[in-house]
């Protein structure tokens, strides 16, 4: 779509050192604008907006992974410590991101609309809030009623077990609700899944009778978390302590780890997702997506091939919702609403289905709108609203403005308009995916 | 064909026959099979349980709580079976799950309900009398019809027709967007105009009084039977549209029209159909229904917020798949039998297993029927197989 001009500048800015440098320039300037205005919203935007520079600008693949290494566990942990906001905001993103990528396996590669997804997070993070809390011996009360001097089933560090525990058992419930359902075609699917995602969250809502494993609606709280020890604490303090101003707390800590964590754990689902990709799987769920009865014909095991997809990208979710959990220390039903796997979903399109860089693209733009862009308007009007400030033409007070009109509550506003907007005029998402699939671009027409 | 075609009797007739045999038999089926569980459980620990309540045997229980339950079964089926009648059209036509049709069930009701909570302001309401007080009623019933069935044709024209040649899923998210977006708009309108998302339906009339049909002994105690004005109201409104649905689609050029674009687009094209405009027009028709059925349940369960929608919108979709999705008849039978299953859930599944799940669970309820009737019959109860159009 580029035109030449754009053609030409677009070589000149890859040639020599210039990307290089770009790149340097990006990232130094986005730390020196954090670092001296730690509150600022749009000094926060640049640096994150570095990471996109560095993936689309050309240089070598050692200087990139290197930069991102420095970017990713030396400078975000140390600005984000300055400004736990900041490192909040990260760690969500890292956990779309890590859902998102779950969700493309299934939608993006197998193309199989999954309409329940957060499902499968809910179960990762239920897991660990039974055996990680004291909820197996609140199992016989009523909720609200258990004395509060009960010990925990598991200690903290039962944590990283859990992690790897999630994923086994987030793929088998991917299995298990995936088998009676996945014949069946696209739309009925889709259906399905959403109903299976209701399912999840009002088990856990009624679960607290007759035996109390869900505490219902008021959800589980304490989590336990990992422990921490103290010599990652003081080590991080001696190491970063004059650059922070002042001395990091456990509680600073944990958003440390937790952001490590996350990390870690996309990392490792990018490897899988490419080593999938271009494996013999990757492309039966390719030749499913294109056309299902050819893909048969082919002698592809497609119900396999599909609970594969069901399972695999299950198990992204169960993980992090271990994750999310541990880093809550409280989880509810609330957490698992069908606005959560629109949200996914809507994450997935924007950065283009099937596509591992569009899709973190598409999470990390969903979740700032959500939590910077969204929240800043917010912010901004009730401001107004107590200024005495006055519409010029139409002579309307903003104190006048209803209360009710709170921005940061139109989510749904937002992942509709993205995903109406994205399959009107770009099905194909920001980023799109090398292999373009044909389940969401225009067909060419066919003769019934 | 003569200027004016004879009004076939048949065709008016047909439908109220069948929605009389559809009532009677599921009733009469799901009452049945509560009876024979409850005769089984009855000597079990959850007929003792109640013994101790009430005094009385699960099996008298069951059979005195009945007639009550079938009322209450069948106004609510009637209202999913309007809502799906909208699914099932669209379905019909485009092959397309018109996700969005949920929200114009809500956009219905809010229009209705605020226009009785305006003449309510006014007084007017307080003073009607009962001829006016259905006259406003029916106006509300219209404007919300009105308002429904223009959004449902607006959406089409703006978010699905740019993408009527693209793969399945892709009207199908965009129908998602829509839905999510029209959430919030009713929010957002709602809002800013009057402050508070939860409408209550004004009170004015004699729809709240019940009309008792007498009391049925149970134990010491009787229980009383009878059905509210209200929902005679909807029954028959519900009856009144789809027999009038069902005379448009299957007597008249209009609905032949309609039915040979759902049979083949590209030869209805070539007979000189207009087929953009039939596709406008299945929407309307859809539109009107969703409205009209949005305003009867505020008028039953009062109270409406923005996400009224969903619940009732995936349910009259599971009815329309339960009967066979793209056959009318198919979406009234699925209506009621899924209305009735609910409401049998939601009253005896507390008995039936002691208090450990109860009512809370009716809407997880309806989703296992959906899905087992996609995995074993997915060609709905009346439905024909259709192949895989890829």
């Amino acid at each position: 779509m580029r035109n030449r001009f754009g053609n030409l500048l677009w070589t000149r800015i890859n040639t020599g050192i210039l990307p290089y440098l770009l790149i340097l320039a990006h990232i130094g300037l986005g730390s020196a604008l954090v670092y001296s205005a730690p509150r600022s919203n749009l000094a926060f935007l640049v640096l994150i907006s570095s990471l996109f520079s560095l993936y689309i600008l050309e240089a070598d693949r050692r200087f990139k992974l290197i930069v991102g290494a420095v970017l990713a566990l030396l400078i975000i942990p140390v600005i984000g410590v300055r400004n736990i906001f900041y490192l909040e905001v990260i760690f969500q993103i890292s956990v779309f991101a890590a859902l998102a990528l779950g969700l493309n396996i299934v939608v993006g590669f197998a193309g199989l609309l999954d309409l329940g997804y957060v499902a499968f997070y809910a179960v990762g993070a239920y897991l660990w809030a039974f055996f990680g809390s004291q909820q197996y011996f609140v199992l016989p009360f009523a909720p609200g009623t258990q004395p509060s001097d009960l010990p925990f089933l598991l200690p903290g560090d039962a944590f990283y077990l859990f992690l790897f525990l999630a994923i086994i058992v987030a793929a088998i419930t991917g299995i298990l609700l995936g088998s009676p359902v996945l014949r069946l075609r696209g739309d009925y699917l889709a259906i399905v899944t959403l109903g299976f995602g209701e399912v999840i969250r009002v088990l856990a809502n009624n679960l607290d009778k007759p035996l109390n494993i869900t505490n219902g609606p008021q959800g589980i709280t304490p989590i336990q978390r990992p422990t921490m020890p103290d010599w990652a604490v003081d080590g991080f303090n001696s190491l970063f302590g004059p650059v922070i101003g002042h001395r990091v707390g456990p509680a600073d800590m944990y958003n440390v780890l937790f952001y490590v964590l996350a990390l870690a754990v996309i990392l490792i689902i990018i490897l899988v997702t490419r080593h999938l990709d271009d494996s013999k799987i990757g492309r039966a769920w390719t030749a499913i997506r294109e056309d299902e009865t050819a893909a048969i014909a082919m002698g592809i095991p497609l119900v396999r091939m599909k609970l594969a997809a069901f399972a695999v990208g299950a198990s992204f979710a169960g993980v992090m919702g271990v994750l999310l959990a541990a880093s809550r220390t409280f989880i509810s039903p609330e957490s698992f609403s069908f606005m959560q796997s629109i949200g996914v979903l809507a994450m997935v399109i924007l950065g283009g289905s099937g596509s591992i860089a569009g899709v973190i693209l598409g999470a990390a733009v969903v979740t700032l709108l959500n939590l910077q862009v969204l929240q800043g308007v917010s912010l901004y009007l009730s401001e107004l609203r107590q200024s005495d400030a006055v519409i010029p033409l139409i002579n309307f007070a903003w104190k006048d403005l209803s209360n009710q009109l709170d921005p940061a509550k139109y989510q749904r506003l937002l992942f509709g308009l993205i995903l109406i907007l994205m399959m009107i005029f770009r099905p194909a998402g920001l980023i799109p995916a090398r292999r373009r699939m044909r389940t969401l671009a225009a067909e060419p027409p066919e003769a019934e | 064909m003569p200027p004016f075609a004879a009004v076939n009797i048949r065709e008016l007739i047909r439908p109220i026959g069948q929605l009389l045999l559809f009532s009677l038999g599921s009733a009469s089926v799901l009452s049945a099979l509560v009876l024979v569980l409850a005769l089984i459980l009855d000597q079990t620990a959850v007929g003792l349980h109640l013994h101790d309540r009430y005094n009385v045997s699960l099996a008298t229980y069951t059979l005195v709580n009945l007639p009550q339950v079938v009322i209450d079964g069948l106004t609510i089926g009637f209202v999913y079976a309007a809502i799906a009648l909208g699914y099932t059209m669209v379905y019909g036509v485009l092959e397309f799950i018109n996700f969005a049709h949920s929200e114009i069930f809500a956009v219905g009701a809010f229009v209705g309900v605020e226009l009785l909570i305006a003449l309510d302001h006014t007084g007017l309401l307080r003073s009607a009398s009962l001829g006016m007080a259905y006259a406003y009623l029916t106006l509300a019933l219209l404007m919300g019809m009105a308002a429904a069935g223009a959004l449902a044709v607006t959406v089409e024209r703006v978010a699905y027709r740019p993408l009527l040649g693209a793969a399945r899923l892709v009207p199908l998210i965009s129908a998602i967007g829509v839905s999510f977006l029209l959430q919030d708009v009713i929010r957002l309108v709602e809002g800013l105009t009057t402050g508070q998302f939860n409408r209550i339906m004004p009170t004015f009339g004699n729809f709240d009084r019940r009309i008792m049909l007498g009391r049925l002994a149970l134990g010491d105690t009787t229980v009383p039977l009878g059905i509210s004005v209200k929902s005679i109201i909807v029954i028959t409104a519900a009856v009144l549209m789809l027999a009038g649905l069902n005379y448009l689609v299957n007597a008249t050029r209009m609905g032949k029209a309609i039915r040979a674009v759902a049979q083949d687009r590209a030869t209805a094209s070539l007979m000189g159909i207009n087929v953009n405009r039939i596709i406008s027009l299945t929407f309307l028709i859809g539109g009107l229904l969703g409205g009209a059925a949005g305003v009867l349940y505020a008028l039953k369960f009062t109270r409406i917020d923005p996400f009224v929608g969903f619940f009732p919108g995936l349910k009259a979709f599971t009815a329309a798949v339960l009967g066979g999705i793209g056959n009318l008849t198919g979406a009234l039978l699925g209506g009621i039998v899924l209305g009735m299953l609910e409401t049998f859930a939601g009253s005896f599944l507390g008995v039936f297993t002691m208090g450990a799940a109860g009512s809370e669970y009716k809407d997880i309820f309806a989703f296992s029927i959906l899905i087992l009737v996609l995995v074993f019959r997915p060609q709905g109860l009346m439905g024909r197989h259709v192949g895989q159009k890829a």
